[in-house]
């Protein structure tokens, strides 16, 4: 099978999914770096105001691209893409994806939009104004217009190679990459299981990235067709969102968190299913409730759909509509307090080991918990509206989502490193790395609650022009203890790449099964050849039988053993 | 893929991966005619009002029953070529997904040609600012018309117009599915092509009364 496939062309463009899957985690890796570049430059000028000349526009456009950097070129490629195209093929039994073919046109179609990324970020060369600086929300009618001129073709163009026109079309060429990819997932999923898998013996990571794929499908639609009426706005000039041509800009707040809000659970959902795989296995016992925490899944993803409105609470919808959107909220807490419970539950009388995929796996467990029970506040709307815009929602999402793409990613690079090289990461440079993340989190972070409360706005370049902030002294001192934390944060993760590098070439050997696992991508070789098994697995069991008691000898009991 | 060694359920691959499409394409039609019908809700009768030219109707209501019947004929012809497709019948599978083709190419040609060029020619464009009403009716005397007339005609064009992207993407499947499987290669792909099809069809029935006959 993998005969056709020799020479250099034959390994760039691969269909295997390996391959793609580190095709798209290395060009994750790669924005994560420049996203975080990003964001340390502009809390340098935060914390020290006088350090650098920085105008407004530049400061919008350093946070807009962070923001968008972050989530759709590095969270989403390497938690949904990298993760799906990983594990999923491996952990279901079969050779590879359903269609081959089709995974490698999406990967290549998200390197074309992050070639359309950098052209929208270097626009200021040919007078496209530069990086976007509407925010990450590209709310119109900010977004809207751009030269205001739509009467010749040449103007038209000149609209469409605009920096935000730019950026909207790499959003939109990222979203049609993931949809491709993600009914890729759902396909190989339903219809590739080894012999003998039932639903109910799906590992929990897998069942997590289909809902996610799911989620991301039915939120995304309502927003392509407000994509398509935004860039016409720029572009053409019609009247979508501009109220004096009949438009409302209201509308496209609703398209946008109609797809936004579930976006967080698409990259959440993986972060949990790979927490649920590193759990059982350092703790020798079966994962707490397999059953309910899958339900909770499936029950959040549902909710996830009709929260949305709650990011709108000050643009001035119904109060009745923030009642529901409220209670709504609110309710979504319940499935996640669920899965976080049974998460704990499942330490309970384990014989836990400390390695470093389970110390990452305890830190998004607990780090987590703070960004969730600070939503519950945000999420009704008598607090959400002084808290709106501030840095306390700022702290808020920082602590969901470090935990989700740092700890919960990061712990799966610990954890599946060994299975695609073949090698042991290191230990120690894994718990410094641990230690020196969660330090710079919550140093970072936690200030900003604080600031926030006084009344901090977002996306401002500038504080010391407001009397109210400059009489406190300290805020700038809390500005500045973040700064230093984003600054650890932020350097902490050479030692990953340290870490991976150095452990590629010259690890420890892992061998077929280091961690004595259960899931049947533990039964390949390390690392897999390309069609993966020499003989495709049977499962005869549940993924989580640790300690089983009919089991003697061994404290683990793979699927594909009888 | 060595299919027995895997479970398999009893859909094959390729339906299963278009159903999801059709389901995700039909999410980003929703969301345009969700955003729609809040529009002409909002504003209530200005929104008639929009589509006339004094007190003609811009929007001619047998242009889309002609194209009504072509998609459903077209839909006819399609499943024809499935059936083709089944009986193993090769020069069939290409007659009738020409047919099928053929009938799109009529709906493009009256689309753009009958229509559009007939709303260009009246003032309507994509952005109406350069819309000359003959006549401002009632809503005129605030000032309102020309404002909802700018927004109807941009929910007009941008939803027909990405209706009749599809009818060509539709179109295009179908002509490279029946290349192969004329030759008798991926016999399963004309079905493949044909839910897609159906998919573009049922779009239309929606578009055909919230444009055409609530008026």
């Amino acid at each position: 099978m993998s005969s056709h496939e020799t020479g250099l062309l034959g390994k760039i463009f691969s269909t295997d999914h390996k391959v793609i899957g580190k095709q798209y985690f290395f060009t994750g890796l790669l924005f994560a770096f420049i996203g975080g570049m990003f964001a340390v430059v502009f809390r340098i000028k935060l914390a020290w105001p006088g350090s650098m000349d920085m105008s407004g526009t530049v400061y919008n456009g350093l946070v807009t691209n962070h923001a968008m950097i972050m989530f759709f070129w590095a969270a989403m490629p390497v938690l949904l893409a990298a993760l799906g195209n990983f594990v999923i093929p491996l952990m279901i039994g079969c050779d590879d994806m359903a269609f081959p073919k089709l995974n490698m046109m999406s990967f290549w179609i998200f390197l074309v939009s992050t070639l359309v990324l950098v052209l929208s970020l270097i626009s200021g060369l040919w007078g496209g104004g530069g990086p976007t600086a509407t925010g990450w929300t590209i709310y119109p009618p900010l977004s809207a217009s751009y030269g205001g001129d739509y009467s010749t073709v040449g103007a038209v163009l000149g609209n469409l190679i605009s920096g935000p026109s730019l950026l909207i079309l790499a959003v939109a060429l990222e979203f049609a990459s993931m949809l491709m990819g993600g009914i890729n997932f759902m396909v190989t999923s339903l219809n590739m299981r080894a012999k003998g898998m039932k639903f109910m013996d799906i590992p929990i990571v897998v069942w997590f990235v289909n809902l996610a794929a799911l989620d991301f499908m039915f939120s995304v639609g309502p927003l392509i067709a407000g994509a398509v009426m935004l860039l016409f706005d720029r572009v053409f000039g019609t009247g979508f969102y501009d109220p004096a041509r009949g438009g409302d800009p209201v509308l496209f707040q609703h398209l946008f968190w109609f797809f936004g809000h579930p976006e967080v659970y698409v990259v959440l959902l993986p972060a949990l299913g790979i927490v649920a795989e590193i759990i059982p296995t350092f703790t020798r016992k079966p994962l707490f409730a397999y059953r309910l925490v899958l339900i909770s899944a499936v029950a959040s993803a549902f909710i996830a759909l009709i929260v949305w409105a709650h990011h709108q609470f000050i643009a001035g919808i119904d109060p009745r509509m923030a009642t529901f959107f409220s209670i709504t909220t609110i309710i979504i807490s319940i499935p996640f307090a669920l899965i976080m419970f049974a998460y704990i539950a499942s330490y309970f009388g384990g014989q836990i080991e400390m390695k470093t995929p389970m110390l990452w796996a305890t830190g998004f467990v607990s780090m987590f918990l703070v960004g969730g029970v600070t939503g519950i506040y945000l999420g009704s709307s008598a607090f959400d509206i002084y808290a709106h815009d501030s840095y306390f929602v700022v702290a808020h999402f920082h602590y969901t989502l470090i935990p989700v793409v740092f700890f919960g990613g990061i712990s799966g690079i610990y954890y599946w490193f060994p299975k695609f090289s073949g090698k042991f990461m290191s230990e120690g440079l894994g718990k410094l790395h641990f230690w020196l993340t969660i330090i710079g989190l919550n140093v970072f972070a936690f200030p900003l609650f604080f600031t926030g409360m006084w009344g901090q706005h977002r996306r401002i370049v500038d504080y010391q022009v407001y009397d109210f902030m400059v009489e406190q002294d300290w805020i700038l001192q809390f500005r500045v203890v973040a700064t230093i934390g984003a600054i650890i944060l932020a350097a902490s993760q050479l030692l990953l790449f340290i870490n991976i590098f150095k452990s590629a070439v010259s690890g420890e050997p892992a061998g077929k099964n280091p961690w004595k696992s259960n899931t049947l991508e533990w039964v390949a070789d390390s690392p897999p050849p390309h069609g993966n098994f020499e003989t495709y697995p049977t499962c005869y069991r549940g993924p989580y039988e640790y300690s089983h008691p009919d089991r003697s000898g061994s404290d683990y009991w793979p699927q594909n053993e009888q | 893929m060595s299919a027995e060694n895997v479970t398999i359920e009893q859909v094959p691959k390729g339906r299963l991966a278009i159903w999801l499409l059709v389901a995700g394409e039909l999410i980003i039609f929703g969301g345009f005619i969700a955003c729609y019908l809040l529009a002409r809700f909002e504003y209530g009768g200005a929104f008639p009002a929009a589509m006339m030219d004094g007190d003609q109707p811009i929007i001619l209501w047998y242009w889309g029953a002609i194209n009504t019947t072509i998609l459903l004929a077209s839909s006819w012809s399609i499943v024809k070529a499935h059936e083709a497709a089944m009986n193993n019948e090769l020069s069939k599978i290409k007659m009738f997904s020409l047919v099928t083709i053929a009938l799109a190419a009529v709906f493009l040609f009256i689309k753009f040609y009958f229509e559009w060029s007939h709303d260009f020619h009246l003032g309507a464009s994509l952005r109406s600012f350069d819309w000359l009403p003959t006549e401002y009716g009632a809503i005129a005397a605030d000032g309102g018309l020309q404002s909802v007339k700018t927004l109807f005609w941009s929910y007009y064009f941008i939803m027909t117009g990405f209706h009749g992207l599809h009818v060509v993407i539709g179109a295009l499947a179908i002509f490279i599915v029946m290349l192969s499987a004329s030759k008798g290669k991926n016999l399963h792909r004309v079905e493949l092509a044909g839910m897609y099809w159906h998919m573009v069809d049922l779009i239309w029935i929606f578009l055909f009364p919230m444009f055409y006959l609530a008026q």
